[in-house]
């Protein structure tokens, strides 16, 4: 069988440098496949074959925990993921204006991939900052007291 | 004992249990989903709800899971207070908002837990007017169909196939509403236990697949108590049939045995019993329109000289009427005379070495294994299922002194984690259990008496020397010393009569140092045991005798000599014998040297009693009348010497096998007589619910023909008959008002998850004297060591067993015939990357695929037993290996 | 007004460095605690009437007195901080994590020293990127300069520290499902009893506490309970506490308060009262899993006592505001969206009754309600009532319902028999 590698080496070393404070491997599953998606982007049923034999776990065991979690992706996302808080603050605060906005910019809705790979847009929980509702995270920025006008700026900075 | 009050009124239960257990056990009705009496509480499911009260001026209680709740003095509850009963129709309205409501087309509609609960808790309208979930099947494999949509998500099935069973292809997947419960992807169920999903799972979400194939509704099923043939440890199963064909096996439940549960090989290995390869007429080879079974019964009354092979797939009383037809100076034993030796080695340990067999139930409650020579995942499956649950013993006792009660399966399991107690395995491979091993250790057969040696050596307190070998067994005595009740298993899977006493001689040292010991011995075959019981000459006597005696005739009964000696060998044999009398079920390359064909039952067709590797003696009863001419083999050849007329009933062949085999004494209690009836009534094969009777057969004739009458048994074939619940020792299937699922069976027990009123079927024959004494050295001769290569045997439990290799369900799951050999052993022997290898036998090439295993020793090979590239061979033995 | 817990917290909107921390006091609760016995540090903890910061208000030293102490009690235990922090309109802990890492440190190192903890995790949520970043910076200062590891301070005592970041699922932050989590597991709850500091993380005995719990502790170790107690002003618990608003008030932001803050106060001078052109029409007190309170409840504390007999909980004492401008049965259909999602899919009432109500909001929004829908949705507040479910998220998700049909029942009237919301969506 000639499947691609996609765990790389370097992504499996820092899995097992997760073991040491363990007392047993499978306690590392969840940031394994936190470290896959980091390197990956999502995790593809591939990474679980290969990140078996790494966590001595089958990949229906762990594929039963990545499914459990909804920052963990079993599905290919884009190279940036907009994830827009639809909790209760935003909401009163009027995320939806957000939402549809960015769904007229990106042509999508939550849920979806833009065509060029560049944007994949989903709502969020509640992401603890409520006084500055509406917020978004976009990767692993913070964004605040979103008004329609700031979207395009925001954008701008992924490519 | 502690006193709870249950609506009002005060009943005494024994400790330890959860409420739910206690009003179960009252034979209350209660509505549970995720409780599981082999599995105990998780409260996941909420369907158990009471109301608790603190005291009895406390008018209002809480809802309380009773399933959750310790029935401890005192404890006050109501089933029958409408917040109670509101909450629990208003749960299972809950649970329904999802299900299909599809019980016309669903398989287990008129069996299923959840229509009955639904009745039971009064939820009768529908409110839900929204879009339901749906959810894409998988395939599963042969043995079980999925229907996901109409999951109730009460985690039993990943509770059993996970954490009771050990499996790790299936699970639970995605969270909230939308949980899913399968593989991460379609594709076989690995586990050896997945069939239980059929009956762990309280809806249709998990069917059988081989009765899919020919589906029957469950009430139009004819059943009986019968008992699985398909290995040695002779599980008690319900099998069902309709319209002349087997549909089904389910576990029938027995407290000592089996349990809930069995194997997939048991549940779906049945299907050789429906094969158009079936013997159904008496015939006579060359010729069709004589009356065949005349020219047999002439024959036999012509008193030739006669000699009989009898087979440990035979029932009992097969084997004696046969042995008693021939005389006992002419009846041999159907299999290789190496293999008889070890069945009665195996018998004669467990009655001399002086310690305890336990039961295949009491195999749970041993709190330290060692496991020798023996893979039981493959040999005896269900042993294997309760060394799992031994395994988690010494684990438990931490939480039970956190004072976690043994029902709170969840929070033990928190405790436990993945831990298990002192296990130790030493086998020629690495074997399945050694998953769960805390050491584990493999070698050749004399590296393993070497080990085993070495064990006894230390548990009397020497040392001994210092190698690997040394430091396993101090080990292994340690911690078998350290523990209360430690069990040795073992059994015939090397073919090694030295293991068998190795492991004897363990368990007795361990008995001696003052250990409640255990010993399992594995044997090959379903009634192994009763046929080392009731003896036979060996085989080699019976070529020799032929060879002599030209004008000999045989009658081999049940045993197909070509897979068991090779067809060379079988066939030189037959051809020596001047005339040949068949009786067998199945069309085989033996069969085709008959001279003479007697259509023999199967179990599901025939009535007798089979010893199990315990020594349990079990009875099994026909399920239904074929057809056609196919009787029980006992029964063919009682009328050998008897007319029609004068044939004799079951139980009088019984007690005539009681005369001869005083040990035998007590089977006479075994089941209830032909002639006892339960007030005026006999026990039906048949539901009340049974339909169709009529219109069954109008495609031939209008006129309902008159049922066969069952005069063999308590039991008839009908749907008349006393429909209270059957005696225990022959219940053909459980069922009580509101309750037509199989977790009926909760009232046919004296208390949820114990023994069943009137006691668990199945008589032990077998019980460990005090004594110790004896001497456990090998008499017989060690077998000579002509090669390089020690060959043992590999066994499988899809492909390992003759019958049950030739269901289709099970035929798809049988590995391909490859030799084992390690990489190193490869090198060594200079055939590096061969692709196959051929091997040495009788003077023979043979030549097999090569999988590596590299858990195996350098110098053994394995072979898979059983199989058809493999049959006729007599392991061990040894050989060189060539490339090819 | 003493303000221990954020009176250092920087403009600049940095973290405090090590030295900045202990140039202000840091470590010294610590080294006050390192002095005394693990049962002293335990009883100055009960003293100060400290309570749980998560949500329940469970007195933290009687929480600690349930774990096993002694040589041969299992080993090792554990010490886990709660930092999930997912509860809609709840940003406390967020600020202290981020602000002040080395303070949640130490409390965590103090606490482990009582309990007899060997190793000891945050387990962090994952949208908190900032917030791991700087735990992770703090906890290397910490190991460097000995607060961390093997014999802390010359005391002999010894712990590791280490960061976990979730991926996600409100129900992480319910202790035990927690557990669940950090042994890599599928986070669903886990049946009480046992409880964690018997049975808890991989089975050993654990403690978990609330972020801002841990804050309170090196202050209370380094001043005395005495003191803690006095800059309360409740009845029922010491210290003080770190209550929010959001939603349509002037200035949404966290504040630190003494714990019994009457409601009022928190709502017109700290968040500045409503927006012009906005009124108050009701609040969570104290986040998405408790029921609205209404502008007649103003002078009630906000403490665990008062809030709990105006017929809610502080909770996390985080104010969601609703205006009158705002629907409150769209309001429940979003939190009842949230909660039907996050619900762990373990038990019957909230797996199934959370999606079941969530529709019918949906539907009474869309104009498709009917008369019926009010007996359903009060139906589904018994039948997740406290109790019938296997944790709390599903009572938690009935409290702001219960309540919005206790208080706004003529909202739900009308959307039924007008077909419609009157309120402009957004
Ligand atoms: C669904 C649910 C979510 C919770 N989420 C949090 C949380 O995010 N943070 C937290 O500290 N406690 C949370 N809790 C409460 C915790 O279970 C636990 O009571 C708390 O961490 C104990 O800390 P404390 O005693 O310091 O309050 C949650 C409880 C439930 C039922
Ligand atoms: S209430 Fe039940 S389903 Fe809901 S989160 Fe808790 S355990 Fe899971
Ligand atoms: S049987 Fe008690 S909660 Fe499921």
């Amino acid at each position: 069988m000639a499947t691609e590698q996609v765990i790389s080496d370097e992504a499996r070393k820092e899995i097992e440098a997760l073991f040491h404070h363990l007392p047993k491997k499978q306690a590392a599953c969840i940031d394994a496949l936190k470290i896959v998606q980091k390197h990956n982007r999502w995790v593809s049923d591939q990474a679980l074959v290969e990140l078996g034999p790494i966590l001595e776990m089958t990949p229906h065991e762990i594929d039963s925990i990545a499914t459990f979690y909804n920052i963990i992706f079993r599905k290919p996302v884009g190279r940036h993921v907009i994830f827009l808080c639809n909790s209760v603050s935003c909401w009163i605060m009027g995320y939806e204006g957000i939402r549809n906005a960015l769904k007229e910019k990106l042509q999508i809705d939550f849920g979806m991939t833009t065509k060029d790979d560049r944007f994949t847009f989903l709502p969020i929980p509640c992401l603890g900052n409520c006084d500055h509702a509406p917020s978004m995270i976009v990767d692993e920025d913070l964004y605040e007291d979103l008004t329609p006008e700031i979207l395009d700026e925001i954008l701008a900075k992924y490519e | 004992m502690a006193k709870v009050i249950i609506d009002n009124v005060e009943y005494e239960v024994p400790d330890g249990k959860n409420m739910l257990e206690v009003c179960l056990s009252l034979g209350m009705d209660l509505t549970y989903f995720c409780w599981h009496p082999a599995m105990h509480s998780v409260g996941a499911c909420r369907q158990c709800a009471v109301i608790q009260y603190r005291d009895e001026n406390d008018t209002r209680g809480k809802i309380v899971m009773s399933c959750m709740v310790d029935a401890v003095n005192g404890t006050r509850i109501s089933l029958q207070d409408q917040k109670g009963k509101d909450f629990r129709a208003g749960n299972i309205e809950s649970l329904m908002l999802n299900h299909p409501h599809d019980c016309p087309v669903c398989d287990e509609g008129g069996e299923c837990h959840l229509q009955d609960m639904t009745v039971m808790s009064g939820h009768n309208y529908r409110r839900y007017r929204f879009n339901k979930r749906t959810h894409v099947n998988q395939d599963l494999g042969p043995f079980v169909y999925h229907e996901m949509n109409r999951c109730i998500q009460c985690y039993r099935c990943v509770r059993f196939y996970n954490d009771y069973a050990g499996g790790k292809d299936f699970g639970v997947f995605a969270s909230s509403g939308r949980v899913y419960f399968g593989r991460s992807e379609s594709g076989t169920l690995e586990n050896e236990f997945s069939g239980n999903l059929v009956e762990i799972c309280p809806t249709g979400v998990f069917t059988d697949k081989t009765l899919r194939k020919h589906y029957t509704r469950k009430w139009d099923l004819t059943s009986a108590p019968s008992i699985c043939h398909q290995c040695s440890v002779g599980c008690n199963t319900l099998a069902s049939e309709r319209y002349g064909g087997l549909r089904r096996i389910l576990s029938r439940y027995n407290g000592d045995v089996n349990g809930y549960f069995l194997c997939d090989r048991g549940r779906f290995g049945y299907e050789y019993v429906n094969d158009d390869k079936r013997l159904t007429k008496v015939a006579q080879k060359a010729t069709s329109d004589t009356d065949a079974f005349a020219s047999v019964k002439n024959l036999v009354g012509s008193k030739p000289r006669m000699i009989g092979i009898g087979s440990p797939r035979a029932s009992l009383e097969s084997n004696f009427m046969l042995k008693q037809l021939v005389g006992e100076e002419n009846f041999y034993q159907g299999i290789p005379q190496h293999e008889a030796q070890l069945a009665e080695t195996a018998f004669n340990l467990l009655r001399t070495v002086g310690v305890k067999t336990p039961s295949l139930s009491e195999i749970e409650t041993y709190d330290a294994v060692l496991v020798l020579g023996e893979d039981v995942t493959n040999t005896a499956p269900m042993i294997a299922l309760a060394l799992r649950q031994a395994a988690k013993n010494q684990p438990r006792e931490e939480a039970y002194k956190l004072k976690i009660q043994k029902w709170n399966d969840a929070a033990i399991r928190e405790v436990v984690q993945d831990r298990t107690g002192p296990f130790y395995t030493a086998t020629p491979c690495s074997t399945k259990l050694d998953e769960i091993a805390t050491q584990k250790f493999t070698g050749d057969t004399n590296h393993l008496l070497a080990l085993s040696d070495k064990i006894i050596a230390a548990i009397a307190g020497s040392q001994g020397g210092n190698d690997n070998t040394d430091a396993y067994a101090n080990d292994v005595a340690k911690a078998l010393l350290s523990c209360k009740k430690p069990l040795v298993v073992s059994g015939t899977g090397m073919m090694s009569k030295e293991i068998l006493l190795a492991a004897a001689g363990i368990a007795r040292a361990l008995k001696v140092s003052g250990k409640e010991a255990g010993l399992t011995f594995a044997v090959p075959e379903v009634n192994s045991m009763g046929l080392a019981l009731i003896g036979g000459k060996y085989w080699d006597e019976a070529v020799a005798r032929v060879q002599s005696e030209k004008d000999t005739i045989a009658i081999v009964m049940e045993t197909n000599l070509a897979y068991r000696f090779g067809k060379k060998n079988a066939e030189s044999f037959l051809k020596n014998c001047k005339q040949v009398v068949m009786i067998d079920s199945l069309e085989n390359e033996t069969t085709a040297f008959a001279d003479f064909i007697l259509p023999a039952g199967t179990f599901a067709e025939s009535t007798g009693t089979v010893i199990n590797n315990e020594g349990r003696a079990q009875r099994f009863y026909e399920v239904f009348v074929p057809k056609n001419e196919i009787r029980s083999s006992w029964a063919w050849i009682d009328q050998l010497t008897h007319s029609k007329e004068s044939a004799r009933h079951f139980d009088t062949i019984v007690e005539e096998m009681i005369a001869h085999y005083p040990i035998l004494e007590k089977i006479r209690d075994l089941a209830p007589d032909a002639n006892s009836r339960i007030g005026t009534q006999k026990i039906p094969r048949e539901t009340h619910r049974y339909s169709g009777r009529t219109a069954m057969n109008a495609n031939i004739s209008v006129h309902e023909p008159k049922p066969p009458l069952d005069e063999d048994s308590p039991l008839t074939y009908t749907m008349e008959g006393y429909h209270g619940k059957a005696p225990s020792k022959a219940i053909p299937y459980f069922w009580s008002p509101g309750w037509n699922s199989l977790q009926s069976i909760n009232k046919y027990q004296i208390e949820v998850g114990g023994p069943l009123h009137g006691g668990n079927p199945g008589i032990r024959l077998i019980e460990a004297g005090d004594n110790t004494g004896g001497d456990l050295k090998n008499t017989g001769s060690n077998k000579t060591n002509n090669g390089t290569f020690e060959v043992l045997p590999s066994h499988h439990i899809f492909g390992g067993d003759e019958l049950s290799a030739k269901s289709a369900p099970l035929a798809t799951r049988i590995p391909d015939t490859t030799v084992s050999i390690s990489s190193s052993a490869l090198q060594r022997s200079g055939i590096e990357g061969a692709e196959s290898l051929s091997i040495n036998y009788d003077g023979e090439a043979h030549s097999f695929k090569i999988k590596i295993d590299n858990s195996l020793p350098d110098n053994v090979l394995m072979l898979p037993k059983g199989f058809n590239e493999t049959k006729g061979l007599l392991f061990p033995f040894f050989t060189e290996i060539s490339k090819g | 007004m003493e303000r221990p817990l954020t009176e250092h917290i920087k403009k600049d909107g940095t973290a405090l460095t090590l030295k900045e921390y202990e140039a202000v006091g840091g470590y010294q609760g610590l080294r006050a605690a390192l002095k005394m016995t693990p049962a002293e540090v335990m009883g100055v903890v009960k003293d100060s009437k400290l309570r749980g910061r998560g949500g329940a208000g469970f007195p933290t030293g009687l929480k600690w007195s349930f774990v096993p102490m002694g040589d041969d009690v299992p080993q090792p235990k554990y010490l886990v901080a709660n930092g999930d922090e997912m509860e809609p309109g709840t940003f406390k802990d967020r600020l202290l994590i981020e602000r002040n890492p080395h303070q949640l440190i130490e409390g965590m190192i103090i606490s482990a020293y009582a309990i007899g903890a060997s190793m000891s995790y945050i387990f962090l949520r994952w949208a908190y990127h900032e917030a791991a970043n700087r735990v992770l910076l703090a906890l290397d200062e910490a190991y460097r300069a000995g607060y961390l590891g093997k014999d802390i301070l010359g005391s002999g005592f010894e712990l590791e520290m280490d960061l976990h970041t979730s991926v996600g699922r409100y129900i992480c932050g319910e202790e035990t499902a927690l557990l669940n989590a950090l042994e890599g597991k599928r986070a669903n709850p886990r049946n009480k009893p046992p409880f964690p500091q018997v049975s808890g993380l991989f089975g050993k005995p654990t403690i978990v506490n609330n972020v801002e719990t841990y804050c309170n502790v090196p202050h209370i170790l380094a001043k005395g309970a005495q003191w803690y107690i006095s800059i309360s002003k409740s009845e029922g618990g010491g210290g003080t506490k770190l209550y929010g608003a959001s939603g349509r008030v002037k200035n949404p932001a966290i504040w630190e308060l003494p714990l019994g803050t009457t409601l009022g106060e928190i709502i017109e001078e700290h968040a500045g009262g409503m927006l012009d052109g906005y009124k108050l029409r009701g609040l969570l007190p104290g986040g998405a899993s408790t029921d609205f309170l209404t502008p007649d409840h103003m002078n009630i504390k906000m403490d665990f006592e008062e809030v709990g007999k105006a017929g809610s909980r502080m909770g996390t004492g985080t104010i969601i505001v609703l205006d009158d401008k705002t629907c409150p049965v769209g309001m429940c259909l979003n939190l009842e969206q949230f909660f039907a999602q996050e619900s762990c899919g373990w038990c019957t009432p909230c797996r199934e009754g959370l999606p079941w109500t969530a529709k019918i909001l949906l539907a009474l929004e869309e104009g498709r309600g009917k008369p019926e829908d009010i007996d359903h949705l009060t139906f589904q507040t018994h039948y997740n009532a406290p109790g019938n479910t296997f944790c709390a998220l599903a009572p938690g998700a009935m409290e702001p319902l219960q309540s919005a049909l206790k208080y706004f029942r003529e909202d739900f009237d009308e959307h039924i028999h007008n077909h419609s919301c009157k309120y402009h969506r957004h």
